[in-house]
């Protein structure tokens, strides 16, 4: 091996599962370095085994040296990497952030700061196990491992939504935990038949066993069902906007960058890896068609809301759209690889640009009180980085160069015109315009100059500064596509595509 | 019927009830009783398919047992957030959502 054994694979997977036990023990005083010590230590461990990956190809790790048939495998190819990357990259924004979050809460009223700080640790504890969950969801190679990974996932983002002991956010946090067990529950009776039919639950044996029949159908419309639950997919939405705008500012922006993500990189990797890209075209046009009408209703819903959290939850449901557009274009014709890394690559930019959104938005709800969109007057004069923050955050969901958001619609848009189904190129660019509209429906009133004395607000300083640096990152991600798709190719579905297709 | 089959449908059968009773009952605790009977619907399920052979496969014992550990927290979870949500505003239902209610202010 190179620069790093493979058992470096279970370092992103211990390493917060440990800090979320010791979290609890430790207290909400040292928590918040536990945490941030844990993010630069997962960052590290990410970067080694993707330059790894880069170099020598795929990492498979089995745990305690038990074969695959039998044990449980862990498996680092290209897609896993991004994902890690992706989490890595916010969740140490987002770390960063709640540093500042809690404790500029606890400057305020007595009542607030006892009640703060019993959330603040527990926060940090639900953050580290939902990041365990996350990274050991990216590095899974079997079937009922995901679902472990993606049970703890479900309870502690559940959690999160429930920090916030109001009647909005607990009843929010109780629907959205129906929801996620509930999407589960579907996976893990689809896994279920996979092994009645197929008798195994490494996922590369299950995609050479893969045979079309009554039970593998069952097994991919359940799991499909349930991820498409748990990611939001139109019209099953219904829970979104309300968990995403009643959760606090770091827990939304969880939800909305990372935890949307990982339900759909799991359909994404048993649909082209298992079921070898949805049993036949008919599934994937099924998906395809609500993705786009997803990308148009949640857009519309977007503009018309009157609050400012809500309208970046609505527009979490236009942008999901863009990812399940992928299911409809990756085919094994040669702009499948273009399809599919273009849905990867918007998973990217838009976790990194919509968990800016949400920290911007946490700071100026912070800052001004409430989040009512025709009272923002005059809030890019008092707090401009975030006002600036969610602009690159918007430019970014709009698609414009140089964001990673346009690599990705570049992507999307030349592969439906490649397969000749244009009216997704139409309802992918008509997307980005009604994200311009919803985008505007904030910056309109914030950038209003108005005549304002000097208020004395609570210190948001450090708040807005983590989500600008967020957003500026996101903001250039196209800069670094080359890099990033020559990661993507590796150990990707699509490889016999490539050789034909690159020269 | 080979009991394989027996053991597929009424897992079926009793997964889809649930579901029903998941969807209909608006208690909580109703609630989170189909979401349990639905995890045992499921168990029914890969018990049913360790007996497909001629020895019992512990395959799905093993996945049994661990679905059993998970239910159990989420069940508890789920409890608790019923009774916190209880304490809150006084009643056990998920309230209709008013998305353009723009009361009360937000985050401290």
């Amino acid at each position: 091996m190179g620069l790093i054994g493979s058992n470096w694979l279970v370092v992103p997977i211990v390493l917060p599962l440990a800090t979320a036990t010791l979290a609890m023990l430790v207290g909400r005083r040292s928590a918040p370095y536990l945490g941030l010590l844990t993010a630069s230590g997962i960052l590290l461990s990410v970067a080694a085994i993707g330059l790894t990956v880069l170099e020598e190809g795929t990492i498979r790790y089995q745990l305690g040296g038990w074969e695959a048939p039998l044990g449980i495998n862990l498996y680092a190819d290209g897609l896993a990497v991004f994902m890690l990357l992706m989490t890595a990259i916010v969740g140490a924004a987002v770390s960063a952030y709640a540093v500042g979050y809690f404790t500029s809460r606890q400057d305020e009223s007595g009542r607030v700061a006892g009640d703060s700080g019993d959330r603040s640790g527990s926060f940090w504890v639900l953050w580290m196990f939902l990041w365990a969950s996350l990274n050991g969801l990216f590095l899974s190679a079997d079937a009922f491992n995901l679902y472990v990974t993606l049970e703890i996932m479900g309870l502690s983002a559940a959690g999160l939504v429930t920090l916030e002991r109001r009647q909005s956010a607990l009843s929010s946090g109780m629907r959205y935990l129906f929801v996620t067990l509930l999407g589960s529950l579907a996976y893990l009776m689809g896994v279920a038949l996979l092994y009645g039919a197929l008798g195994a639950l490494d996922l590369a044996t299950l995609g050479e066993l893969m045979y079309p029949g009554a039970a593998t159908w069952s097994a991919l419309a359940l799991i499909t069902l349930g991820m498409a639950l748990k990611t939001g997919l139109f019209p099953l939405h219904f829970w979104m906007p309300a968990a995403y705008s009643n959760a606090i500012s770091p827990a939304s922006a969880l939800l909305a960058g990372l935890v949307g993500k990982a339900s759909f990189y799991l359909l994404l990797r048993l649909w082209f890896d298992v079921f070898d890209g949805g049993l036949g075209p008919g599934p994937g046009q099924v998906l395809g068609l609500l993705g786009a009408a997803a990308i148009v209703w949640g857009a519309v819903m977007a503009v018309r809301q009157r609050r400012l959290k809500r309208l970046l939850a609505y527009s979490s449901v236009s942008q999901i759209g863009y990812l399940f557009v992928l299911f409809s274009l990756a085919t094994t014709a040669s702009w499948g690889f273009d399809a599919w890394s273009g849905g990867v690559y918007h998973a990217f930019s838009h976790a990194c640009a919509k968990a800016a959104m949400f920290m911007s938005a946490g700071a100026i709800v912070r800052s001004v009180g409430h989040d009512d969109l025709d009272r923002m007057q005059g809030v890019g004069q008092q707090m401009p980085l975030a006002v600036a923050g969610f602009a690159l955050g918007g430019v970014t969901l709009m698609g414009l160069p140089p964001t990673g958001g346009f690599t990705a619609k570049w992507l999307l848009v030349s592969a439906s015109l490649e397969s000749g189904q244009w009216w997704i190129a139409v309802v992918l660019l008509a997307g980005g315009v009604l994200a311009a509209l919803y985008v505007l429906r904030f910056l309109n009133p914030a950038l209003i100059q108005v005549k304002v004395g000097p208020v004395a607000r609570p210190a948001t300083q450090n708040l807005e500064v983590t989500a600008f640096v967020l957003a500026f990152g996101s903001f250039f991600l196209a800069l670094l596509s080359a890099p990033l798709l020559a990661l993507l190719r590796i150990g990707t579905p699509f490889a016999s595509v490539l050789l034909v297709g690159t020269p | 019927m080979s009991p394989v089959t027996f053991y597929l449908l009424s897992s079926v059968g009793i997964f889809v009830v649930c579901l029903y009773g998941l969807i209909v009952h608006a208690h909580l605790i109703r609630k989170i009783l189909a979401l349990n009977m639905m995890g045992s619907a499921v168990f029914l399920l890969l018990t049913g398919v360790a007996r497909r052979g001629e020895l019992t496969d512990p395959v799905p014992h093993a996945m049994v047992l661990t679905g059993i550990v998970v239910a159990v927290s989420a069940t508890a979870f789920a409890l608790a957030v019923a009774r916190r949500l209880y304490e809150e505003c006084g009643r056990a239902y998920l309230p209709e959502e008013d998305p353009e209610d723009l009361s009360e202010e937000r985050e401290g």
